[in-house]
């Protein structure tokens, strides 16, 4: 990884995350398995409540592990987990009938059709009212456009119609927070809108939503909050836009013939870098200087100016960035 | 649209949660086409067995075999205790080790376990309840014998007073409580493998492992009992004490016997379902 990595805890704070409620929080959260290897490593984990908080870093980098985590499926080796303001996993009785969970990808009884499949996740829910189950069922089934297919045993599901269901089964009850780890996997594109459109309207409605996605452009529009995930560590979390300023932006200066020199000394007399001079163009990373000022700073020294152009990096360049390049798994 | 705001506190449970969740799990297992087909199988037995003896009861093959078969043709009700003596040394612990061995390492392998847990559903109390279904799948599967095998017998020999191991007769309905004794006693016989079924499936999230492991089990108990070099832990294996329902069939049965089949039976399923339980309660579900 070409940047260093960020204290997440330091990287938090500015965007006052720590002083608000949390839906989740983790301190020192670390998973080291039998063989050896440490999948999470000291995560501190602050997702404000209400916010929709995107967990991405690429495939293997320990998102589902720290799901797995906070939802007590998976013992930590070291520190703690907090949901909705309770220690993982030892209040989990009394926590999770308010979490819905979607955990790497749908799992269900092939056999069963899906209206069957949630029954039964009905059925197990100790503090589900049975008396409103059927009621609670459909709707879920409705509202994840499940409602023509629920006679159809899952086997018989596309890939995108068992990611429905799932995202169905999360909904069964009212929530204070979801967690959907990939949930747009396997869908096609209008599928992905579908599900952001859900999760924007959950988050409207209050519901804080905890959603990771190795593919940051089918998430990033939702998100109020990220968090990014590489090699077990938290290299970055914050509001939506810390990630946004991250990237270090660059301006791009063109002159007219005999004035480069005196250019890129008015650059390198803000100190900025060294420019990057092609033909009357230069270029050079605007470090802690607000652009105008840079501008300014020319026009006073006389350079003419035909060219200004400023060029913050895509999130997406920030992202592949931050977590190395996105076809490779992490480990 | 604004629930969110109106849950304040901790969900309470609902009352009747335990048995919905067990009646849940009963209607997944008994309901399942696999476990139908392996009830059906068992009971083709009795009638398979009741149809050769029928067919050859007036040759010179008639009267003959092992234990109890040599008698069904005299007494329809003997096909029951027959069948299940057929049954017992290899397709009741096959159709018990895949019920058991199935019962948690199927929902892992199946990712259905994450979701259990996450509902939430507490590890204690899904043991508990997995543990339960696969009792009551062995129970129907030892039923599943004797009912069809009574029935059979009845159609092809009839039912008649019944002479005991001893030489002594007995009425039908004395008779039918005493095979009634046979077929609790195998029952409760199969809990401890259904226990070590269910370890086995905690340990895994390979269901065919947790079967197969789970009849070799009852397998190699088998041989080691025939083994006279092991006489002195013979009295402690598994299956040693299987064949003892033959005590409900003599005049005076010794109960002792009886207690300690059963005893050996309860110290198994003690052991193994303490092992499942500190497994399951304490393993990591990354399946």
């Amino acid at each position: 990884m070409s940047t260093g990595v960020l204290d997440p805890a330091r990287v938090g704070q500015g965007s006052g995350d720590d002083t608000g409620p949390l839906a989740v929080r983790t301190d020192g959260l670390t998973k080291r398995f039998r063989s050896g290897q440490v999948a999470v490593d000291d995560l501190a984990l602050r997702v404000p409540r209400g916010a929709v908080y995107g967990f991405l870093g690429p495939n293997g980098s320990g998102k589902t592990t720290t799901i797995r985590m906070l939802l007590g499926l998976v013992r930590p080796t070291g520190g703690q987990a907090w949901l909705l303001d309770q220690p993982m996993p030892d209040a989990g009785a009394a926590v999770l009938p308010r979490v819905g969970a979607l955990v790497e990808g749908p799992a269900f009884h092939p056999y069963l059709s899906g209206r069957a499949n949630l029954d039964r996740l009905a059925a197990v829910d100790a503090t589900a009212d049975p008396r409103t189950a059927a009621r609670r069922r459909d709707e879920a089934l409705e509202r994840v456009g499940l409602g023509a297919a629920a006679e159809k045993r899952f086997r018989q599901y596309s890939l995108g119609m068992k990611q429905r269901l799932g995202l169905a089964a999360a909904l069964l009850q009212p929530r204070e927070l979801l967690v959907l780890d990939e949930p747009t996997n396997g869908l096609d594109p209008q599928g992905t809108r579908e599900v952001r459109h859900l999760v924007r309207e959950l988050a409207d409605a209050g519901t804080t939503v905890l959603v990771s996605s190795h593919l940051l452009a089918e998430i990033e529009q939702v998100c109020t909050h990220v968090g990014i995930m590489s090699r077990g560590h938290l290299v970055l979390q914050g509001a939506r836009s810390v990630l946004a300023e991250r990237g270090q932006a660059r301006v791009s200066v063109t002159t007219t013939t005999g004035h480069v020199g005196a250019a890129a000394r008015v650059l390198r007399g803000l100190g900025l870098e060294e420019p990057v001079v092609d033909g009357l163009r230069l270029d050079a990373p605007v470090d802690g200087l607000a652009p105008e000022d840079v501008s300014a700073a020319l026009v006073r020294a006389d350079v003419p100016v035909v060219g200004f152009e400023v060029r913050r990096p895509s999130l997406e360049q920030v992202f592949v960035e931050l977590t190395g390049e996105g076809f490779d798994v992490a480990r | 649209m604004s629930h969110a705001e109106t849950m304040v506190g901790a969900p309470v449970q609902v009352r009747g949660a335990f048995g919905r969740l067990l009646r849940s799990e009963l209607r997944l297992q008994l309901g399942r086409r696999r476990n139908l087909v392996l009830l059906a199988g068992l009971a083709a037995v009795p009638l398979l067995l009741g149809l050769v003896l029928f067919l050859t009861r007036d040759t010179d093959l008639a009267g003959q075999g092992p234990g109890f078969v040599g008698k069904v043709t005299e007494n329809g009700i003997f096909l029951v205790v027959a069948s299940i003596f057929v049954c017992l040394p290899f397709l009741l612990p096959l159709t018990i080790g895949i019920a058991s061995g199935d019962a948690v390492a199927g929902e892992a392998s199946a990712g259905t376990l994450r979701y259990l847990l996450v509902v939430p559903v507490a590890r204690t109390r899904l043991l508990v309840v997995k543990a339960l279904a696969a009792l009551a799948f062995a129970g129907s599967a030892v039923l599943a014998i004797a009912v069809v095998g009574l029935v059979a017998g009845a159609a092809f020999f009839g039912l008649h007073d019944v002479v005991l191991l001893s030489g002594d007769t007995v009425p039908l309905g004395v008779g039918a409580v005493r095979i009634a004794g046979v077929v609790a006693y195998v029952a409760l016989s199969m809990t401890g493998l259904v226990a070590v079924g269910l370890f086995y499936s905690t340990l895994t999230e390979v269901p065919v492992g947790a079967m197969a492991a789970t009849v070799v089990t009852a397998i190699v108990s088998g041989v080691l009992d025939t083994l006279p070099a092991l006489s002195a832990i013979h009295p402690w294996l598994l299956t040693h004490h299987w064949l003892d329902f033959a005590e409900f069939l003599r005049i005076e049965p010794d109960w002792q016997v009886v207690a300690g089949g059963l005893g050996v039976q309860a110290a198994w399923v003690a052991v193994f379902s303490a092992l499942a339980w500190a497994r399951f309660t304490t393993a990591d579900v990354s399946s």
